[in-house]
C-alpha cells in the first residue's frame, strides 16, 4: 500500500503539486443482526479508499476515490489538481515540517489476528446469547430490537512526500443489545453494548445482555418532574458527553474561527483541581488508539485540562500554525481527503467518591442516565438537553424522570463538578467517571 | 472537470463503463435469487464535490468519488446484504452468492404478493447538474456571500460559507425482472457567520438547496437573502435573554420547524417499527392521535425537493402518504421488507444512504396541511408563552415516543405580542401526546429551504419538512429561567 501512495505522490508531483500527502484504507466489515432470535440481517462487505491531498504554489485541494483502478487514480490526479487551481493558499496551509513528522510506528497491538477467524455462525451464536440474556433477565422484556455482532478489519497507510511513510493494521470487535420493556402498555427500550480492539476482551454476550435488560426495566414508570434547580449527578455513559463537549470546543477549526467558548482561555482554571482531562493516542489496544496522526506526526498523550487549568487544545497543522501553537498530533482524515481535528482516548481521571455516596450527598436533585437531542451552542457554551434519569429524594434513586431538560452553561457546569466517581470503565473511546454538578435547571411540568 | 453527461442514462453508462449490460444483472440476479423470496441489486456512482470559505479566502475543496453495488437476498425475516466497491463482475458475483449464502435458509414465514409499480416521476430535470458547474462560478458565488455578509454588519467577524453538489446514478434490478434506473442531483449553499459585539461573541446560520442546479442559489439572489438572514439571526441572538423553563404554549412558525413532525409522529410511522411493534405507535392505525385540525402527510413526489425521489433506493415509484388524516392515523410508511410482512401497500419509502447499507424505511418530505387560522391571530391568542420559528437538530426514542429539538430563534409571547428574543430554548414533549394538544393551524404552509438530513442506524439521507404556524398548549421548554 506505501508504494502504491508513494508512486501516486510522485505522479501528483509530476502535475504540478508542490507538496502532497496520500491516504489509504482497506477495510473488511462483517455485521450479523439476530431479533427475537432469528437471524435478521448478514453483512459482509469489503472497501478501499483512497485519498489524494495536494499543494501548489497558489492553491490546495483533495479527492478521494474508492474506486482503485490505474486511469481512476489517474483521474483523482487531475481532478484534484483543477480544484487546486480555483483555491486560494494562504501562508497557514501546508504540510507539517519534516522534522516533525514520526519516524517510527509504534506498536500499540491494535490487531487482533486471531479473533476475525470467528465463523459467521460463532458471531450469530454471541448475538443470540445476547439477547437471550436480555430476555430471560426480566418478565417484562418481551420484546426486543434485536442484538448486534460486529467486526472490522481494516489495514490503513499513509505517505507524506519526500517525508514519511507507514502504515498499520486496526482490529474492532462489538456486541451491543437493544431490549423493549414493557409494563401496563407503556414501553421502553435502552441498550448496552461491549466494545474492544480484542475479541477476547469483549463481555460476555450475557453480561451484554443482562445489563441492556436492568436499563431497559429500570425506565418503566418514569414520571415527569417539577421545573427546579437542584444538583444534577451524571452517570458515566452521560458524564462522558460532558468531555466530548469539551474536547469539541478545544479542537483547533473551532477556536481559529472563534466559535468556541474555550478561545483564549489557555492556561486559566475552568475546573476545580480535582478535574484532569486527558487524550491519550497510545493507550494499548485502546478503542481510539493510533501509532500516528493523520498527517504522520506522532501519537502522544496530551492533557487538556491538569488539575482544573486547561493546558492544551487539540490542533492538527494548520490549525496549530493559525493559533501560533504547536501541532498536537490530533489530525483525523479516515473519512475524505480533507483533514479534521479529532480525540484518540479522551477520558477524565477518576476521584475518590463511590458512586453511592454521591448520590447520597444529594437530598433533592437529578441522576442522569441519558441525554438526547442537541443543544449545545459551543459559542458561549449554553447547554440545554434533553434527559432520562431518577429523582433523587433524601441520598435515594426514588423513581425514574423522562420528558425533562437539564439547562446551564458547560463553563458554569464545568467550574460546578464538585464531586468525581472512581468508577472509570474504559468501554468507547471517552471515558469518565460518575460526575456531580453542583446546580442546574431542571424543566418539567 | 469533465462533464460525464453518458451519466444521464444510467443503464447505459454501467453498460459502457462496466459491462453490466440488462443480461448480466439478470444473471447475477439468478445467483441470488436461487431459493429465496426476493432478490435485487443497487448500483450506485456518486461523485460530490465541497468547497469552504472561511477567513475570505477559499481554502478548501474536495471531490469524492465513490462507487460500488449492494446485493440483497430476502427469505422471510432475513435479508443477506453483501457489498463490494468493485464492479468487475467477479466482486459482484461474490457478493451475490455471498447474499444469497446468508439469506438462504428455510424461513417458513408467508410471502405475500406487494403491489406492482407505477411509473417513475421525473422530478428534478435540470439543464446544468451542479457537479457540472464550472469551479470558478462557485468559487465567485462563496466570494460574494463573504463580502456580502462582512459589508452587511460591522459585528461580522468570521464568514464560514460552503457549497456542496453531489451526483448520484442509480440502477437497480430485482429478481422480478424489474430494472430502473435515476439520475439524482442534489446540492446545498450553507453560510454561518459568527459575530462579537463588545467580546460577546455569536454564531446564526442559514442554507438550502434541493435536487436543483448551480443556479438556483443565483436565482432572485437566494444567495444574498441566504447571508442577511445568516447575519440576522446571530446578531439577534446577541440580544437574546435565557430561555424559561417549564411547560408552556408554543407557538411554532411555519417551514423548518416541520422538524416536530418529523420527530414526534414520522419516525415512529416507518414501518419496520411498526412490524417489530416496537413504536409508540403501534397497533394504532384508526386512531385518533392529533386534534382534528392535524392532517400529515409523507410526499416524495414534489419536484425538485431535498427530500424528494423518482423512485425509493428499491426502485419503488415514490408516492404521497396521508400518514394521518384529521386527527386519525391512516398509514405507515414502508420499504419492501416491511411492506411484505405487514402485508401492505409499498409507499415508495426505501431509502439508504449509499451501496454500503440495505434499505430501510424513511422518510421523504413529511408536512402538515394548512388549516384556516391568521397565523397573527394565532399569535395574538397566547397570553404567556413562546414563539419559536428556526431549529437546530432533533431526535426522537421512538418506542416511548419521547422527541427532543432545539430552537435556535424562538421568542417570548407575552399578551399576544411577540417580545424577546430567547436563547437556549429546547422542546421536549411525547410524540402520541403532542399532535392531540394543536389549537390552531394557520393558512400559511410552508416547506423547509432543503436543509434537512435524517439519521436512523448510522445511515443519513435528505429529508424534507413542512408547516403551517401552529399553536401547542403545554410543551415542555427547556430553558434556564425558573
Amino acid at each position: 500500500m506505501v508504494d502504491r501512495l508513494e508512486d501516486l505522490l510522485r505522479r501528483a508531483r509530476a502535475q504540478g503539486a508542490v507538496e502532497a500527502d496520500a491516504f489509504m484504507v482497506e477495510e473488511e466489515i462483517q455485521t450479523v443482526q439476530v431479533r427475537m432470535g432469528q437471524i435478521e440481517s448478514l453483512k459482509h462487505a469489503r472497501e478501499n479508499r483512497c485519498s489524494l491531498r495536494i499543494f501548489t504554489a497558489t492553491g490546495s485541494a483533495s479527492a478521494t476515490s474508492s474506486d482503485l483502478s490505474p486511469p481512476a487514480l489517474g483521474r483523482l490526479i487531475d481532478e484534484t489538481v483543477a480544484l487546486a487551481r480555483v483555491t486560494q493558499r494562504d501562508e497557514y496551509s501546508g504540510l507539517p515540517a519534516p522534522e516533525t513528522l514520526a519516524r517510527e510506528v509504534p506498536e500499540l497491538d491494535l490487531w487482533d489476528r486471531e479473533g476475525h477467524r470467528l465463523t459467521v455462525e460463532a458471531k450469530v451464536e454471541q448475538a443470540r446469547r445476547a439477547e437471550a440474556a436480555a430476555l430471560e433477565a426480566d418478565p417484562r422484556i418481551r420484546n426486543s430490537e434485536g442484538a448486534e455482532f460486529y467486526d472490522r478489519q481494516a489495514r490503513v497507510a499513509y505517505a507524506v512526500s519526500g517525508g514519511f511513510a507507514g502504515q498499520f493494521r486496526v482490529s474492532s470487535f462489538a456486541l451491543s443489545v437493544t431490549p423493549v420493556a414493557a409494563d401496563n402498555g407503556h414501553m421502553e427500550r435502552d441498550y448496552w453494548y461491549s466494545a474492544a480492539r480484542k475479541l477476547g476482551e469483549l463481555e460476555s454476550p450475557e453480561a451484554v445482555g443482562r445489563e441492556a435488560a436492568r436499563r431497559a426495566c429500570r425506565r418503566l414508570g418514569a414520571r415527569k418532574q417539577a421545573t427546579a434547580e437542584v444538583p444534577v449527578i451524571f452517570d458515566p455513559e452521560s458524564a462522558a458527553s460532558l468531555v466530548r463537549a469539551l474536547a469539541m470546543a478545544a479542537s483547533g477549526p473551532s477556536l481559529y474561527r472563534g466559535t468556541s467558548f474555550l478561545v483564549g482561555r489557555l492556561g486559566e482554571p475552568l475546573a476545580p483541581p480535582s478535574v484532569t482531562i486527558v487524550d491519550d493516542a497510545l493507550r494499548p489496544h485502546g478503542l481510539g488508539s493510533r501509532p500516528f496522526d493523520g498527517e504522520g506526526l506522532p501519537s502522544r498523550r496530551t492533557v487538556l485540562l491538569d488539575r482544573g487549568v486547561l493546558q492544551s487544545y487539540l490542533l492538527d497543522t494548520y490549525s496549530a500554525r493559525k493559533l501560533g501553537l504547536r501541532a498536537t498530533g490530533h489530525a483525523a482524515r479516515e473519512g475524505g481527503g480533507g483533514v479534521t481535528v479529532g480525540y484518540t482516548n479522551l477520558y477524565l481521571e477518576p476521584g475518590p467518591h463511590a458512586p453511592e455516596a454521591i448520590i447520597r450527598s444529594v437530598d433533592r436533585g437529578l441522576y442522569v442516565t441519558e441525554l438526547i437531542g442537541f443543544g449545545i451552542n459551543f459559542v458561549t457554551g449554553d447547554y440545554s438537553r434533553g434527559a432520562v434519569g431518577y429523582w433523587i429524594e433524601r441520598g435515594e434513586l426514588a423513581y425514574p424522570v423522562e420528558e425533562i431538560t437539564i439547562a446551564g452553561n458547560l463553563r458554569e457546569m464545568y467550574r460546578g463538578i464538585e464531586m468525581i466517581g472512581r468508577d472509570l470503565v474504559f468501554r468507547d473511546q471517552t471515558a469518565a467517571p460518575t460526575l456531580k454538578i453542583s446546580r442546574m435547571t431542571v424543566a418539567g411540568h | 472537470m469533465a462533464a460525464t453527461r453518458e451519466l444521464a442514462q444510467p443503464e447505459r453508462f454501467f453498460a459502457d463503463r462496466y459491462g453490466l449490460t440488462q443480461s448480466r444483472l439478470e444473471g447475477l440476479l439468478g445467483v441470488a435469487a436461487g431459493r429465496v423470496d426476493y432478490a435485487d441489486i443497487f448500483i450506485e456512482h456518486q461523485i460530490s464535490e465541497d468547497f469552504l470559505l472561511e477567513d475570505g479566502v477559499v481554502k478548501k475543496a474536495s471531490r469524492t468519488l465513490s462507487q460500488g453495488a449492494g446485493v440483497r437476498a430476502q427469505a422471510g425475516v432475513r435479508t443477506g446484504y453483501a457489498y463490494t466497491d468493485d464492479l468487475a463482475l467477479e466482486h459482484l458475483e461474490l457478493a451475490a452468492r455471498q447474499a444469497q449464502a446468508i439469506a438462504e435458509h428455510p424461513s417458513g414465514s408467508a410471502v405475500v404478493a406487494v403491489p406492482g409499480r407505477g411509473r417513475p416521476h421525473d422530478l428534478y430535470r435540470l439543464t446544468e447538474p451542479p457537479v457540472d458547474a464550472a469551479l470558478a462560478r462557485k468559487v465567485d458565488l462563496l466570494r460574494r456571500i463573504d463580502t456580502l455578509a462582512r459589508g452587511s454588519d460591522p459585528r461580522v467577524r468570521q464568514v464560514i460559507a460552503t457549497l456542496w453538489s453531489e451526483e448520484q446514478v442509480t440502477l437497480i434490478a430485482t429478481s422480478e425482472g424489474w430494472q430502473v434506473g435515476d439520475v439524482r442531483p442534489l446540492t446545498r449553499l450553507n453560510v454561518t457567520v459568527v459575530v462579537d459585539e463588545s467580546g460577546r461573541r455569536e454564531i446564526g446560520g442559514y442554507g438550502g438547496g434541493g435536487r436543483v442546479g448551480f443556479d438556483f442559489f443565483l436565482d432572485a439572489e437566494r444567495w444574498a437573502r441566504f447571508t442577511r438572514e445568516a447575519v440576522r439571526q446571530a446578531i439577534l441572538k446577541l440580544a437574546a435573554v435565557n430561555a424559561p423553563a417549564g411547560t408552556m404554549t408554543v407557538v411554532l412558525g411555519p417551514g423548518w420547524p416541520g422538524i416536530l413532525l418529523h420527530e414526534a409522529v414520522g419516525h415512529g410511522l416507518e414501518g419496520d417499527f411498526n412490524r417489530k411493534e416496537v413504536s409508540a405507535f403501534t397497533g394504532r392505525l384508526g386512531q385518533r392521535v392529533a386534534s382534528e385540525l392535524v392532517t400529515v402527510v409523507d410526499d416524495g413526489t414534489i419536484p425538485n425537493r431535498r427530500g424528494s425521489l423518482n423512485v425509493d433506493d428499491e426502485g419503488t415509484p415514490t408516492g404521497r402518504t396521508v400518514l394521518i388524516e384529521r386527527g386519525i392515523l391512516r398509514g405507515y410508511m414502508q420499504d419492501r421488507l416491511n411492506a411484505r410482512l405487514l402485508g401492505m401497500p409499498l409507499t415508495g419509502n426505501g431509502r439508504r444512504e449509499s451501496f454500503q447499507h440495505p434499505p430501510m424505511p424513511r422518510m421523504t418530505n413529511t408536512f402538515m396541511l394548512a388549516g384556516e387560522d391568521d397565523p397573527e391571530e394565532i399569535i395574538r391568542s397566547v397570553s404567556r408563552g413562546l414563539y419559536a420559528v428556526a431549529f437546530g437538530g432533533g431526535q426522537v426514542d421512538i418506542t416511548n415516543g419521547k422527541f427532543v429539538f432545539s430552537a435556535s430563534e424562538a421568542y417570548l409571547v407575552e399578551d399576544g405580542r411577540v417580545t424577546a428574543p430567547v436563547k437556549g430554548a429546547t422542546l421536549i414533549g411525547s410524540g402520541p401526546d403532542v399532535l392531540t394538544r394543536v389549537s390552531r393551524v394557520g393558512h400559511d404552509l410552508a416547506f423547509d429551504e432543503g436543509i434537512g438530513t435524517c439519521g436512523k442506524d448510522g445511515q443519513s439521507v435528505p429529508v424534507g419538512v413542512g408547516l403551517p404556524t401552529i399553536r401547542i398548549d403545554g410543551i415542555t421548554v427547556g430553558g434556564t429561567e425558573v
